[in-house]
């Protein structure tokens, strides 16, 4: 049983995704605004509307509150909705339903409940949004018991986690770079599954270890390569869960490079890079630390409108290679 | 004010240390100089007393866990002073301070917070906490390698201790050079590192699960085995091999034995000597080491210690490891007094009663495996040491000497030396002159 | 009796009988006044047990407003759903629950039906159709929709509640639910239950219309205004709607008039309305007394009847109690469960 991979952009393999969920589970439909024959402010429901019908891809007024409020309770009498923020930013207006609702409902009533709803949210920064269409808010909502938390890097990776999504009882936020839409990357045919909660090792190495999270994923990738012709050899993982968070991959990996690099873009401060340093410091890497834990994470500013600026808040492939070998060397 | 009873520092290169029994229970009235507990250090037992009269209050000192030196482990109220009035006394080692509100740390919680940064800040000459910067990495490689983390140069930033330090000064034999700032992949090689040895888990991978128990280490067992470690990777051993012929030596152990004086003792009348050939060998040993008195020395980075006296530590094993009890002086003593006194130590090594002094230090050891059938075999110097003695068994083996074959009680004995110290020819004329004492051993009764 | 029996099934012989009298039988009726008795026996008992150091945390009784609970329950079966509010007691009881496990939840006991986790402001009774009350105003409404969404999806036939208070009419869920639930034609109902007061503050000081109900309109359906202490009123628009949301022709919002004899919640200092206000609407409103009346004069039930129902109520408040010390504690242990889902 072969089965066959092609290139799919990380948007595609999205869309595949809620397209093989819908067509084997009836439970399940989509809600968001403009998802129908518009297609979603980036594409990403395309043309699903014309296969499944406006019942299933359903348009919603902008009521994000009322709307994630609608998903919550279908979600709670049988449905499995997946509800598309157009932006992530716009969970701050839902942040009702999900942190109250949606995230304690099952708690509240001693487990009687559960809350299969999946939230979509594409999310960073790089497309001259600005401030209020570019933030990374996926650590506000990794801080809520009752909701799980992933942020996918790849095509692979968001189409299987996004379908374990949609299979898991309990609420599910996705969080999605928009830079990441257009990105392809090999994809397999039919149903798969990718596990929430685990994290993934992409480049194995020696002298250090860099965690990082969604589009930092392949920033430090490239960061990688460039450094191992200077003889230093990075250790990548792709965190993939903020909630629940992977400990032990990443606790394996200081233990075995000794030091440790934290790349993501939302803001540094109070963010999931202090998250991972406080796993490895609090946990037997501990004594295998052999060097400060370093994070490099966006800047303590909005995300501004000028490109130039724009680039310099979040952290760039030559921001992590300097980190990274300063890190490395000893100079931290 | 009530007194802070510690866990004292009672051995050298002690950073923790066990309670193994209580003499007195919570609320007890003590008197200053009462024994109030039982510490197992890592190699004896030792009786602590009461530093002031009073009620003894807030026992923290669990028996049978780890304590760091200094950590408080009771405290002691003065008449009339009561525990739940008094603010609290604060635990901490280095600055004792009382806590000003009673409510905020109970000797306990405070005790256990300030074990935890002692622990860690501790080593074998412990430094005054944050004198040494180092990576937790580098803490830990130097703690199980029972390098002191002072000595060591370090060539991170602000003068960071980094585990390519650690390596370095392990590798060689003591304080690391200021390294230029390298990689870690380049600097690798340059150091040459120590294999490190397997994980637990990489050891234990290799069984199957349930084929083994799991015993936890003592403090016997963790000090034998850093100190071994230390001695073996920072002491250049070579080895010197002679037989001695014992027939002489044999004869007259005999006849000093029988001609010993009848002493009167509650068991009745018993010889007031009896010596073993052990006796015998330290009593050679020390007289050697005053003939060649160059080989009697220690080394160290700044000077060679030339001492003026033998003093022979002699292997003794006890459940649970080993101990070397020292002879002092012994090349003064009688074969009499000797024997006596090692008698002696021997008993009180295995009730782990000896004194501090009574194994610490020494020029010399005397390890002997004849007892078990062992021919020949070479001993793990023992620090401060330049050298110790292997001593295999006795045998009667066929000996040719002018041309004729004939019968003799033949010994093996394997000189280790510090090559730092004693050089191979040096060596081989300190062994040449046990040899000669030992086959002429009438020269041990002058 | 019989008369009341015969009148019961014989809507043309006897026009002028209020609604309920027509509609339901006597049996059904008396069955009415037990469990609005026990809405306020448990509110009662509810109040007895915090006072005396049982209950801890805080509570929102519903006492004055029962009529309105029962009344909109009335043409609800176990599978339509309702979500709740803080004042939600009374919504759980007139849904099926069991005042023993109600307790029980209070008490924070394993038997209750959150299993001590959620407590008074989040009881709940799946199994009857109470999807929970909730502790943040306008917090249900949305999931209401939800709830009808999926009714209407998976064809059950079933109808959404969204019980809240008039303090809710003023959040944006509230306008984005009825907004959505109107646009999609859904089978869901809501019953916004005005005692005057979002906690201290009146409806004519915080809300721009002079009726809740005139909010129905920018949602083109209807508003339905009803004396929420009268029983046979609030049956009769609740009949209405829930026929109307099974027949596929959308939402409905009723207002309930009705009061609050106690404060918002335990903390309350009652100083923005008169004593004088209260003591009206307890002597001349109180949903019980004129429903008893209404009762006795159609001949359904006498003062023995009364006493009897009475009696029977006090005891299975008693029980309720007593069942609710009995039970056993949640285990410090147990404390992560019900976060997620566990996993077979």
């Amino acid at each position: 049983m072969d089965v066959a991979v092609r290139e799919l952009s990380y948007a595609q393999a999205i869309q595949e995704a809620m397209a093989i969920a819908m067509e084997q589970d009836e439970r399940v439909f989509l809600m968001g605004e403009d998802i129908g024959v518009y297609g979603g402010a980036f594409q990403v429901t395309g043309d699903l509307v014309e296969r499944f019908g406006s019942e299933r891809v359903m348009d919603t007024p902008i009521s994000e509150l009322g709307g994630a409020g609608v998903a919550v309770g279908a979600a709670l009498t049988g449905l499995r909705p997946i509800f598309e923020f157009q932006f992530s930013d716009f969970a701050t207006l839902a942040m009702e339903q999900i942190v109250n609702q949606a995230a304690k409902m099952r708690f509240m009533l001693g487990g009687e409940v559960s809350v299969p709803v999946v939230m979509r949210f594409p999310a960073g920064s790089g497309t001259g949004a600005a401030a209020q269409h570019s933030q990374s808010l996926e650590a506000w909502l990794g801080h809520v018991p009752g909701l799980k938390v992933i942020q996918p890097a790849t095509p692979h990776d968001v189409k299987g986690m996004l379908l374990a999504a949609v299979a898991d009882p309990d609420p599910v936020m996705i969080f999605e770079h928009k830079l990441l839409y257009k990105m392809k990357g090999p994809v397999p045919e039919g149903h798969y599954t990718v596990p929430i909660g685990k994290a993934d090792v992409r480049r194995q190495g020696r002298d250090l270890t860099i965690v990082a999270t969604s589009i930092m994923v392949h920033k430090a990738l490239e960061a990688a390569a460039a450094l191992q012709a200077e003889g230093i050899d990075i250790e990548v993982i792709d965190l993939r869960t903020v909630r629940p968070m992977d400990k032990q991959t990443i606790i394996d990996s200081v233990k075995k490079t000794s030091r440790l690099l934290c790349v993501y873009e939302a803001v540094k401060t109070l963010g999931i890079g202090a998250e991972i340093s406080a796993v490895v410091a609090e946990s037997d890497a501990f004594d295998y630390l052999d060097a400060p834990i370093v994070r490099l994470g966006g800047a303590e500013v909005p995300i501004p409108y000028n490109p130039e600026l724009e680039k310099a808040t979040v952290p760039q492939v030559p921001d992590i290679i300097a980190a990274a070998r300063d890190l490395a060397k000893g100079k931290r | 004010m009530p007194v802070e009873v510690i866990l004292p520092k009672v051995d050298m290169d002690m950073a923790t240390g066990q309670i193994s029994r209580w003499f007195f229970e919570e609320g007890a009235i003590v008197k200053q100089g009462d024994v109030l507990f039982e510490i197992e250090t890592d190699k004896a037992a030792m009786e602590i007393d009461a530093p002031a009269s009073g009620t003894l209050r807030n026992i923290t000192g669990k028996e049978g866990v780890d304590i760091p030196v200094g950590a408080p482990v009771a405290w002691i109220y003065a008449e009339g002073e009561d525990a739940g009035t008094t603010a609290a006394p604060a635990a901490a080692p280095v600055e004792p301070q009382p806590v000003a509100n009673g409510k905020a740390e109970t000797p306990m919680s405070s005790s256990q917070d300030k074990a935890a940064q002692t622990a860690l800040a501790v080593q074998d000459t412990p430094a005054p906490a944050g004198a040494v910067r180092a990576t937790p990495l580098a803490r830990r490689l130097a703690r199980e390698a029972g390098l002191d983390l002072a000595a060591v140069t370090g060539s991170g930033p602000h003068g960071r201790v980094v585990k390519a330090d650690v390596e370095a000064a392990i590798a060689g034999g003591g304080v690391a050079k200021a390294a230029p700032a390298a990689s870690p992949a380049a600097a690798a090689p340059a150091v040459a590192p120590a294999a490190k040895p397997m994980s637990d888990e990489a050891v234990l991978k290799l069984f199957e699960q349930g084929s083994y128990e799991l015993v936890p280490h003592d403090n016997m067992r963790k000090t034998i085995a850093r100190r071994l470690v230390e001695a073996k990777s920072t002491i250049p051993h070579f080895y010197l091999t002679l037989d001695c012929e014992l027939d002489a030596l044999l004869k007259l152990r005999s006849e000093l034995n029988a001609a010993a004086p009848m002493r009167k003792t509650e068991k009745g009348d018993v010889p007031a000597y009896k010596l073993s050939v052990n006796d015998m060998i330290i009593k050679a040993m020390a007289q050697a080491l005053v003939a060649v008195p160059d080989a009697n020395a220690s080394w160290t980075d700044s000077a060679m210690v030339k001492h003026k006296h033998a003093d022979v530590g002699v292997a003794v094993s006890i459940p649970g490891g080993l101990i070397t009890p020292i002879v002092r002086k012994a090349d003064q003593k009688t074969l009499s007094v000797i024997s006596n006194e090692m008698k002696d130590l021997a008993k009180r090594a295995r009730d782990r009663k000896l004194k501090l002094e009574e194994y610490q230090g020494g020029t010399t050891a005397v390890s002997n495996l004849g007892m078990f059938g062992i021919k020949d075999f070479a001993a793990v110097i023992n620090p401060p040491h330049a050298t110790i003695l292997a001593v295999g068994a006795g045998e009667e083996r066929a000996v040719v000497k002018g041309g004729e074959i004939r019968i003799a009680t033949v010994m093996s004995v394997t000189l280790s030396t510090d090559h730092r110290a004693v050089d191979g020819a040096l060596g081989a004329e300190l062994l040449g002159a046990f040899k000669r004492i030992i086959e002429n051993p009438m020269t041990m009764l002058v | 009796m019989a008369n009341a029996r015969k009148a019961a099934n014989s809507d043309a012989a006897q026009p002028n009988l209020p609604f309920a009298f027509r509609k339901y039988t006597a049996e059904q009726l008396r069955q009415v006044l037990h469990k609005m008795y026990l809405i306020r026996r448990f509110e009662e008992g509810a109040e007895d047990a915090y006072t005396r150091g049982l209950i801890h945390g805080t509570m929102h009784l519903s006492i004055g407003q029962e009529a309105s609970a029962m009344g909109i329950c009335m043409p609800l079966t176990d599978q339509d759903q309702i979500t709740s509010t803080h004042r939600g007691h009374g919504h759980c009881i007139a849904k099926g629950a069991d005042v023993k496990r109600m307790f029980a939840e209070f008490f924070g006991k394993t038997t209750g039906y959150c299993k001590g986790r959620g407590g008074s402001m989040h009881i709940a009774d799946v199994t009857k159709g109470n999807l929970g009350a909730n502790g943040i105003v306008a917090g249900g409404i949305p999931i209401a929709v939800g709830a009808a969404l999926a009714a209407k999806k998976l064809k059950t036939g079933n109808v959404a509640i969204s019980f809240f208070g008039d303090g809710a009419n003023n959040e944006g869920a509230f306008h984005e639910a009825l907004n959505m639930a109107a646009v999609w034609k859904l089978p869901v109902i809501f019953v916004c239950e005005n005692n005057g007061y979002g906690m201290s503050t009146s409806t004519e000081r915080s809300t721009a219309v002079k009726n809740i109900a005139d909010r129905a309109s920018a949602y083109a359906m209807p508003g339905v205004i009803v004396d929420g202490n009268n029983f046979s009123e609030v049956a009769e628009a609740a009949d209405a709607a829930v026929e109307r949301a099974r027949a596929g022709e959308g939402p409905t919002l009723i207002e309930s008039k009705t009061y609050r004899y106690r404060g918002h919640s335990k903390s309350d200092r009652n100083r923005y309305r008169t004593k004088e206000e209260i003591e009206d609407w307890m002597a001349n409103r109180d949903p019980i007394a004129l429903f008893e009346a209404e009762l006795k004069e159609f001949g359904i039930i006498d003062d023995a009847g009364i006493e009897a129902v009475r009696e029977a109520v006090k005891k299975e408040i008693a029980d309720g109690i007593e069942f609710a010390k009995e039970s056993p504690s949640p285990e410090i242990c147990d404390l992560e469960n019900y976060v997620y889902t566990e996993v077979a």
